[in-house]
């Protein structure tokens, strides 16, 4: 543990009646991308906020590089914020803006000078430098508010929803740039976000949050494809959800699941489960095949049968909503030729599907309530 | 279809019955006639007979005295006041506060006189240029309070979090960020206590003192012992400073809006 750069201790904050932050231990290492990923009040913010000093927690220590910063004020700390706002300084010009810290440290006027026309140039505004706030596009105001941060130098760089007062072309922009400037710069960053795809294309590791606790940490292909609750499954991507109990272990790698109303299904059993053990199962739409043929029959294929019930078209993609056995399963297909060597599947038609054993995750713990978070076509009349 | 012509005519006799008496003072300002109030030419002899009189000088330079260190004052405290008001509106003592500063909003100023002139007895205060100027702050405060506390309802408060983010102290925050920002409100709720301070009478007739009349108290007494037309001079010399002053003010609460 020793090589965590910002580190969180057991730390615990209260709100009046919420409990915005649980008893939270997390580590980050110096120089990596790591992202809080929640809904809103999961907490997120409020571990930011611990970081950069704004609050105190009511249990528990923040360290910085080995330090016990958990006291110090925010002026103190060698970390500094991105606000969602950018909170950009009205009454000042952006050379005032990005200098703000160097005048603050009393550093000789040339010398800020020159630095602050290094910030306006990596991030391309050398003309704008006597503007105001007000003057600029949002996408300007947010490369102010980097480089405003980044001129001090900071150990770690918090960044709280940066992104989410852009539209979508712009975010995608400003997605690049941050990652260009994380590379290039190479100091650690804090990213906050409720957006599953910006977390997931920037960071190095994600820590995803639920009601002021971490429900897992790990790198964005951990994130997504070994999903621990039904919570993360459920955030992060879309997923489809069977509960069952173990029937059989065949062998020491596959175990063989009732669930009700289905055939057995086989998975993968990396929980080393005996049989009568409850389980609930993650599946992405991705996994799962679909098709008018049945398919070949193999050792690890799960084969259903089903009838389309939902077909969206989403251009690279088309998703179905499939029943199969009384269970409704979301199935997403990429397109290779769609019009040439594609027989389109239509509503109400029979088909197949079918998946791997190995592609069924197993979940440490399923909510009821996280089916909620998936998003279902509405039911139609008399379904 | 034609539009009636009701608005309009209502229009013309509100301004008529708000601004004509005004326009009929500032005319009869340069009419040199000394009782009737016949139209007698274009004259700035008002004009110069009042700057000529001395009392008017004084008590315009007591008028000016009190007025500058009011607002002052009053400046320092209703910004105070608004900022602990909005950091901490919800405690109850807050409530309280709010309460005791809108009051001199509401109530009527000659209660005010009277209570601030009975207490200055009770506490044996001499009545005076410092009377005087206590008892324009109590209710400057709060129009300064009002204007500025409006000014931060609308007011990131994160870019005091990002100052102290980069770097400044508190007081740091304060000077370079707070302030500045909340300027436009400071200055617009200076300028209303500066043309409150300078134009109030009820409250400055209680608790005035020998030698510390202000402008008001001498225009009323020169009424009082007949009319001479300097007064129509004085008046609108004050009409035009209070309303350059007001106008300003306004501009300013409405700038970055």
């Amino acid at each position: 543990m020793s090589t965590d750069f910002l580190e969180f201790r057991g730390v615990s904050k209260r709100f009046g009646a919420v409990q915005a932050v649980d008893g939270v231990s997390l580590g980050i290492k110096k120089g990596e991308f790591y992202s809080l990923l929640g809904p809103s009040g999961c907490g997120k913010t409020t571990m930011l906020r611990l970081a950069a000093g704004f609050e105190t927690p009511d249990a528990g220590r923040v360290f910085l590089d080995g330090r016990d910063i958990t006291e110090l004020p925010p002026d103190k700390r060698k970390v500094n914020t991105i606000f969602q706002s950018y909170a950009l300084f009205p009454h000042m010009t952006v050379r005032a803006n990005i200098g703000f810290g160097p005048a603050i440290a009393k550093r000789p006027k040339k010398e800020i000078r020159d630095e602050v026309d290094r910030m306006l140039e990596l991030i391309r505004m050398t003309g704008e430098a006597a503007k105001k706030p007000d003057q600029l596009s949002g996408g300007q105001r947010q490369r102010v508010a980097v480089a405003r941060a980044l001129i001090n130098k900071p150990d770690v760089l918090l960044l709280d929803e940066p992104l989410a007062a852009l539209d979508l072309k712009l975010r995608q922009k400003m997605l690049i740039e941050l990652d260009l400037i994380h590379d290039q710069i190479g100091i650690t960053f804090l990213y906050v976000t409720h957006d599953q795809a910006e977390a997931m294309s920037l960071s190095d590791r994600i820590a995803v949050m639920d009601g002021g606790r971490i429900e897992q940490v790990g790198t964005p292909a951990e994130i997504y494809e070994a999903p621990r609750t039904s919570f993360v499954a459920a955030f992060i991507g879309d997923t489809n959800f069977l509960e069952g109990r173990v029937e059989a272990c065949p062998d020491r790698e596959y175990c063989r699941l009732a669930i009700a109303g289905m055939p057995p299904v086989l998975c993968f059993n990396d929980k080393s489960l005996q049989p009568g053990q409850p389980i609930s199962l993650s599946i992405r739409p991705e996994k799962v095949h679909i098709s008018h043929e049945r398919p070949e029959e193999k050792p690890q294929r799960n084969i259903l049968p089903a009838v389309v019930e939902d077909v969206i078209y989403l251009g690279s993609t088309t998703k179905f909503w499939v029943r199969a056995d009384g269970y409704r399963i979301q199935v997403l297909r990429q397109h290779a030729r769609y019009f040439l060597d594609e027989k389109p599947l239509r509503w109400k038609e029979d088909c197949w599907i079918w998946w791997h054993a190995d592609d069924g995750f197993m979940l440490d713990r399923f909510r009821r309530s996280d089916e909620g978070l998936l998003a279902v076509p509405p039911q139609r009349v008399g379904d | 279809m034609r539009r009636s012509r009701f608005p309009v005519v209502v229009t013309a006799l509100v301004m008529a019955f708000f601004y004509l008496p005004i326009f009929i003072l500032v005319a009869n300002s340069f009419n040199p006639a000394r009782f009737s109030s016949r139209w007698q030419g274009f004259s700035l002899v008002w004009y110069r007979r009042l700057f000529e009189s001395p009392e008017i000088w004084a008590a315009l330079k007591n008028t000016l005295l009190i007025a500058v260190s009011v607002t002052a004052v009053s400046v320092v405290l209703g910004t105070a006041a608004a900022y602990a008001l909005h950091r901490y509106g919800q405690s109850r003592l807050q409530r309280v506060h709010y309460t005791l500063i809108y009051q001199p909003l509401v109530v009527p100023e000659i209660l005010m006189g009277i209570s601030l002139l009975m207490a200055f007895v009770a506490a044996g205060v001499p009545l005076g240029l410092f009377t005087v100027f206590l008892a324009h702050v109590t209710f400057c405060v709060s129009f300064v309070a009002m204007t500025v506390l409006g000014r931060l309802q609308d007011f990131d408060f994160s870019i005091v979090e990002a100052a102290r983010d980069l770097g400044a102290s508190p007081w740091q925050s304060a000077r370079k960020v707070l302030i500045p920002a909340l300027m436009p409100g400071i200055v617009a709720g200076a300028l209303l206590a500066f043309t409150l301070s300078i134009d109030d009478f009820v409250i400055t007739f209680f608790v005035a003192g020998p030698g510390s009349t202000t402008l008001p108290l001498r225009i009323y007494s020169m009424i009082k012992y007949g009319a001479p037309p300097m007064i129509n001079a004085l008046s609108t010399l004050l009409l035009a400073v209070t309303f350059t002053a007001v106008v300003a003010s306004q501009r300013l609460a409405r700038a970055k809006r």
